[in-house]
């Protein structure tokens, strides 16, 4: 059941794939067009990496075969597909971090003069291509480094560009960017277009398809289910091809908004020019959720309750008692305990080479040891109930816990802090890059807690997830709580609106936010 | 556009402060040296403290390199003396053959270099654990060369190395034997501190600007992120350790010119490559690798030395040298900490 | 049983017991070939008597003490190269203080300069390589200073000799101290919150940081003991000799390393048992004295000692390559 475009420009047939055991693909048919933009979407494990992965040359397929304008190709590397006009934009950025903008964007194949690199030349051409994406403000002299992460992924746009595309991917390529920095984007893709580009796109945000997309594709297990042209089919049928089961609502129902007196109370919170004299409150069974556009101060804001942040100005409270909180060790001791899910699970919520039992057990080694030993019986019954409990899937728990996928994976870590049996949970954007699936348990687990008397703070990128859990959510602003909404308030026009700071003021409650 | 000019001085200055901070404390040191000493500011104190950094100075310029991968190379001291035993043998004659001695221990480091990278690349052990072990076969080579310490060096070169360049000049006979009026000025430039520019210049200023130098810098930046960018790791890694051979074996040359024997010592080989390290970190380069550069390195030597020259002119107790020599280390080291106290995030600490 | 049975089927034995397998086959190896040796030389097979092998023991005890400090170093991904100086100050302050207080003064000196290192890598973040070669160039000047450059007069002390070089049932005492120290790191690898701690600190530092984990604390302990070994290896090694001298640690510190990278642990840290530290070290001793046996001279030594450290890494199996 695929629609066939008059101008396929890649055409995949039959094409498969396994690593060990697992199908990662299996016999797909696929193509794409010029100059239309092509959604791929499906859950974690669908194929989506997999297929991006073959088609810009990072991996080759066990079966199949592909042809680009009618001849047959076959990459054995990153750099054989860019020659091909094939430029993949990945999740986690190609960028060196201690080398300039300029080299960063020209290191393939930069400028020569005399056999050595042409300094001038290379910089002349990274200001011409950040100019063509509105980032004349990037100095092609700096690090990488020491760019805001926004940046970083402009200059990564800025390098792919630079390989003269004739197909581009983007993989998740806009998670990290400002809004404004969004439109500079989609004003990009929409020129390729207009020059005959074609463009594939991964995201998991609804939102960003329906407004880019002509095309899209579902995987599902490792098989393409149906491509389908704009409109054709609702969100809910996407979001049930892409499960293949049916799904009664995306989120668990909230009780009746209620005040409540304070569990978790911040008083003033300063940090550098980060945060400014924020001040919030979450009750038992509470889950209140923080908004607003990228790099505004949400993570810094987790960070500084949890200890990680030095000099920072204001209170903690909890139960009306100032907390002293500073290190993850007197965090996880402030009354009931406070835990937070990082940001990355891959760098800072896991032991990637260790064991799933190692990095269950990792924050509660005191309270499984008896004195200086630690008890393994008590360990392997708090590692049996956290796998239960969660529905973690895995083999065995002496696997290393990075066999496991994403979402298993954010599980693990989850079900790391639960162990710790915390009054307060904070987390840090926790189902980004996880699939449909395994997001729902999440959310289900989150009111479960907070029926059980958790207060719970989480910073999401995500309206839906926003409107569709929380009681309440803060808008955070350059540092600053700019508007609090609860009840009915909590809907898109709403966040949008207070993220961008259309209302100029800082307000609370009521359905009065609105431009 | 002169505006940006500035800033752009300004941008490198600071984004390469390890750098900028050992030239001027070096500046500073040495300096101070001079006043203190007797016979200070005149040729024959520069000819003899060139002498005496030259080897170590090279072997900071290897060192340099694997570094920048954010690796190690524990031979270089080893190569270095593989290479001092090798031309105690076949630079005792005259004329041509000394040449092609030269060119031959040349090549001996730079290929003892390239075994290296071999077995980095090719056998995939990690850099410190496999120089470990090739540093052992490469000095029972040399011992093998030179079971105790011997040989002999054709008597010009050492005179000629050794020395300014009037006497470079007289013994090779151009410039009218050195007595040439323009040459006059530069006559009292120690041979070892041109041969070492010349170096610096011919060789790495050229490697860094190059794509094959860029790599070194990518790998050690980030080395999945150049794999996907599609930059030769292999290549990188194999360029990287046959150049570090290469400036160790150059400094083994001069060790043999300069001592006019072979001598395979072990615990000297150690201290020098040890001392390598000090250097790389004291000129600006971080053991994590991405950032730096062998010019900072030769600084650091300067440094190191220049702070035992001190001991001796400013007349300290022998016995209380090596302990000087040892805070000031730990000092120099521990500077980068600085940096330390200003971090507010404790996540950025973690790498 | 038959599980046991079953456990000594190479190819499924686990990532870290390969190693461990791999380097006692070697063992076997190098006292064979330097049987064979021996037979052919002299007629003789003393590699394989209870004699030889005690004394290769007590050889390596010394060795052994100091790389059971150096892997939990190298464990948490950073190396302390202060310990030639801190062994050498460990024997010459047992020496110089002498009596009843010698061991306990020894030992002290390692807890400060452990402490040291500890404090400078965990709170200053500076890079251990780095930070441990000055405070090892500090330990050298104080010990110059101190004894004028020479051997110190003074010599050890009875109850040193008596730990190291006496015997009680024919096994010499230092072999004792050994196992000792290897009980107390084992249980405390395996057994305690610490040696999670160092497994987890030593994979990724950071996630164990987000985790509670008190990373100073434990980086510290990790250099305290190392050097406190360190130390103690010194005094052992002064009552083995009767003396202590200038440079008498030199010789230990990269066999050391060897010793623990043979073993199987990873030099990135993270990853590794301390039974194949102690099967590193007893080959690296015996593979010493059978190329001495076997009159090899020095050169010839350098050169196996090098090619087996290779060897025996390609055969473990290489590192991952970093990209995927």
């Amino acid at each position: 059941m695929t629609t066939r475009d008059a101008n396929d420009m890649l055409v995949l047939k039959g094409i498969s794939k396994r690593y060990g055991g697992v199908k990662a693909l299996q016999d797909v048919d696929f193509s794409c067009g010029r100059g239309r933009v092509h959604a791929v979407l499906g859950e974690n494990g669908a194929g989506k990496s997999t297929l991006i992965k073959i088609i810009s040359g990072v991996v080759q397929p066990d079966e199949g075969s592909m042809t680009l304008d009618g001849s047959a190709v076959s990459f054995r590397s990153p750099a054989a597909a860019n020659d091909a006009g094939i430029v993949c934009i990945f999740q986690e950025l190609s960028l060196m971090p201690d080398l300039t903008v300029a080299d960063n964007i020209s290191i393939s194949s930069p400028p020569r003069k005399f056999g050595l690199i042409d300094a001038k030349a290379q910089r002349h051409r990274a200001e011409e291509l950040l100019a063509t994406i509105g980032c004349e403000d990037v100095n092609p002299l700096m690090r990488i480094r020491d760019l805001p992460l926004s940046r970083r992924q402009m200059v990564e746009i800025a390098k792919a560009l630079g390989k003269k595309p004739k197909i581009l991917i983007l993989d998740e390529a806009t998670s990290a960017l400002t809004s404004s920095d969004v439109e500079k984007v989609y004003a990009m893709l929409a020129r390729l277009k207009a020059e005959g580009v074609a463009i594939l796109y991964i995201s998991h945000r609804m939102h960003e398809i329906e407004a880019l997309a002509d095309d899209a594709s579902v995987f599902r297990n490792g098989r393409h289910i149906e491509t389908f042209k704009k409109g054709a089919r609702s969100n809910d049928e996407i979001v049930q091809l892409m499960i293949g089961r049916e799904i009664s609502a995306h989120f668990p129902p909230k009780p009746a908004y209620e005040i409540r007196k304070p569990l978790l109370e911040i008083r003033n919170l300063s940090w550098e020019n980060r945060l400014h004299d924020v001040s919030l409150s979450v009750g038992r069974g509470e889950i209140v959720g923080l908004g607003g556009l990228d790099g505004q101060g949400q993570k810094e804001l987790l960070l500084s309750m949890f200890g990680v942040l030095k000099r920072v100005s204001g209170d903690v409270l909890i139960d009306g008692v100032p907390q002293k909180l500073n290190s993850p060790i007197a965090a996880k001791s402030a009354g009931g305990g406070i835990a937070l899910v990082p940001e990355d699970r891959k760098t800072e919520g896991l032991m990637l080479p260790m064991s799933i039992a190692e990095n269950l057990v990792i924050a509660s080694l005191d309270e499984l040891s008896s004195g200086i030993f630690v008890d393994e019986a008590k360990v392997s019954n708090a590692v049996a109930d956290a796998i239960q409990r969660l529905k973690i899937k895995i083999g065995s728990p002496d696997d290393a816990v990075s066999t496991l996928s994403g979402g298993n994976q954010q599980k693990v870590v989850i079900a790391k802090w639960l162990m710790t049996r915390p009054d307060v949970i904070l987390l840090n954007d926790p189902t980004r890059g996880i699939d449909v699936g395994t997001k729902q348990e999440i959310y289900r687990l989150l009111r479960e807690l907070a029926n059980e008397g958790a207060a719970i703070l989480f910073y999401s990128t995500d309206y839906d997830e926003l409107i569709g859990s929380c009681d309440r959510v803060a808008i955070l602003y350059d540092g600053r709580i700019i508007s609090e909404l609860q009840g009915d308030a909590i809907n898109e026009k709403n966040i949008v609106a207070a993220s961008l700071n259309i209302a100029g003021q800082k307000s609370e409650g009521g359905a009065h936010v609105g431009h | 556009m002169s505006a940006t000019k500035q800033s752009d001085l300004g941008l490198r200055i600071r984004q390469n402060m390890g750098f900028s901070i050992a030239v001027l404390l070096f500046v500073i040191v040495y300096f101070l040296y001079h006043l203190a000493h007797p016979k200070g500011f005149s040729s024959q104190v520069l000819v003899q403290n060139s002498n005496e950094v030259f080897s170590l100075a090279m072997l900071a310029m290897a060192q340099t390199v694997p570094v920048l991968l954010g690796g190690l190379d524990l031979s270089v001291g080893a190569v270095m003396t593989l290479v001092d035993c090798l031309a105690s043998h076949l630079l005792e004659g005259a004329g041509p053959s000394v040449g092609f001695g030269i060119i031959a221990c040349l090549f001996a480091g730079a290929l003892a270099g390239f075994v290296n990278g071999c077995v980095v690349v090719f056998g995939r052990i990690q850099p410190i654990i496999a120089t470990l072990a090739t540093g052992a076969v490469y000095m029972g080579l040399a011992l093998f060369l030179r079971p105790i310490p011997g040989g002999k060096i054709n008597e010009d070169i050492n005179w000629a190395m050794t020395n300014a360049l009037g006497d470079f000049a007289e013994t090779v006979g151009i410039f009218e034997d050195g007595k040439a009026a323009w040459f006059q000025p530069i006559a009292g430039v120690p041979t070892a501190l041109v041969l070492l520019i010349i170096v610096a210049l011919v060789t790495w200023v050229p490697f860094r600007r190059s794509v094959t130098g860029r790599t070194v810098y990518a790998i050690g930046s980030a080395e999945g992120a150049a794999f996907m960018s599609g930059l030769n790791i292999a290549g990188g890694k194999l360029a990287a350790f046959t150049l570090a051979g290469l400036f160790a074996g150059i400094g083994g040359i001069f060790m043999a010119i300069q001592t006019s024997s072979g001598n395979a010592d072990i615990p000297m080989a150690g201290a020098y490559t040890l001392s390598s390290i000090a250097s790389v970190v004291i000129g600006g380069t971080s053991l994590l690798g991405g950032t730096g550069g062998a010019i900072g390195s030769i600084f650091g030597t300067l440094i190191l030395k220049v702070i035992s020259f001190n001991f001796r002119v400013f007349d300290i107790a022998p016995l209380l040298q090596p302990l000087f020599e040892g805070l000031v280390l730990l000092a120099a080291v521990s500077l980068g900490a600085l940096s330390i106290l200003r971090v507010k995030n404790q996540l950025e600490l973690f790498r | 049983m038959i599980d046991m049975i079953k456990k000594f089927s190479f190819s499924r034995l686990s990532r870290d017991d390969k190693p461990i397998a791999i380097a006692a086959t070697f063992i076997l190896v190098i006292l064979i070939a330097g049987t064979i040796y021996t037979l052919d030389r002299f007629g003789s097979a003393p590699l394989f008597s209870p004699t030889y092998l005690v004394q290769q023991l007590q050889i390596g005890s010394f060795l052994g003490i100091v790389a059971a400090g150096m892997m939990l170093v190298i464990l948490i991904s950073q190396i302390d190269l202060s310990v030639p100086w801190t062994l050498a100050a460990g024997a010459m302050t047992a020496t110089a203080v002498g009596g009843e207080w010698a061991l306990p003064a020894a030992l002290v000196v390692g807890l400060l300069v452990g402490t040291v290192n500890g404090l400078g890598v965990a709170y200053l973040r500076i890079p251990s390589m780095i930070f441990t070669l000055g405070v090892n160039a500090v330990m050298r000047g104080l010990m110059v200073a101190q004894t004028g450059g020479f051997a110190p007069q003074t010599k050890a002390t009875d109850l040193m000799r008596y730990i190291a070089a006496e015997r009680t049932l024919g096994i010499p005492h230092a072999i004792f101290v050994w196992l000792a120290v290897s009980i107390l790191l084992v249980i405390m690898l395996r057994r305690t919150s610490f040696g999670r701690s160092i497994y987890a600190i030593g994979n990724k530092e950071a996630a164990a940081y987000l985790s509670g984990v008190p990373t100073k604390r434990v980086t510290i302990i990790a250099f305290i003991l190392c050097s406190v070994l360190a130390s103690l290896a010194g005094v052992l090694l002064a009552g083995y000799s009767t003396k202590a001298y200038q440079g008498m640690g030199d010789a230990y510190v990269l066999p050391a390393i060897a010793a623990v990278v043979i073993g199987g642990t990873n030099i990135l840290g993270g990853r590794g048992r301390y039974l194949g530290t102690v099967v590193g070290v007893i080959l690296i001793v015996l593979l010493n004295s059978v190329l001495s046996i076997m009159e090899m001279p020095e050169a010839g030594r350098q050169i196996i000692y090098g090619l087996v450290i290779i060897s025996m890494l390609l055969v473990y199996g290489r590192g991952e390559k970093a990209t995927s």
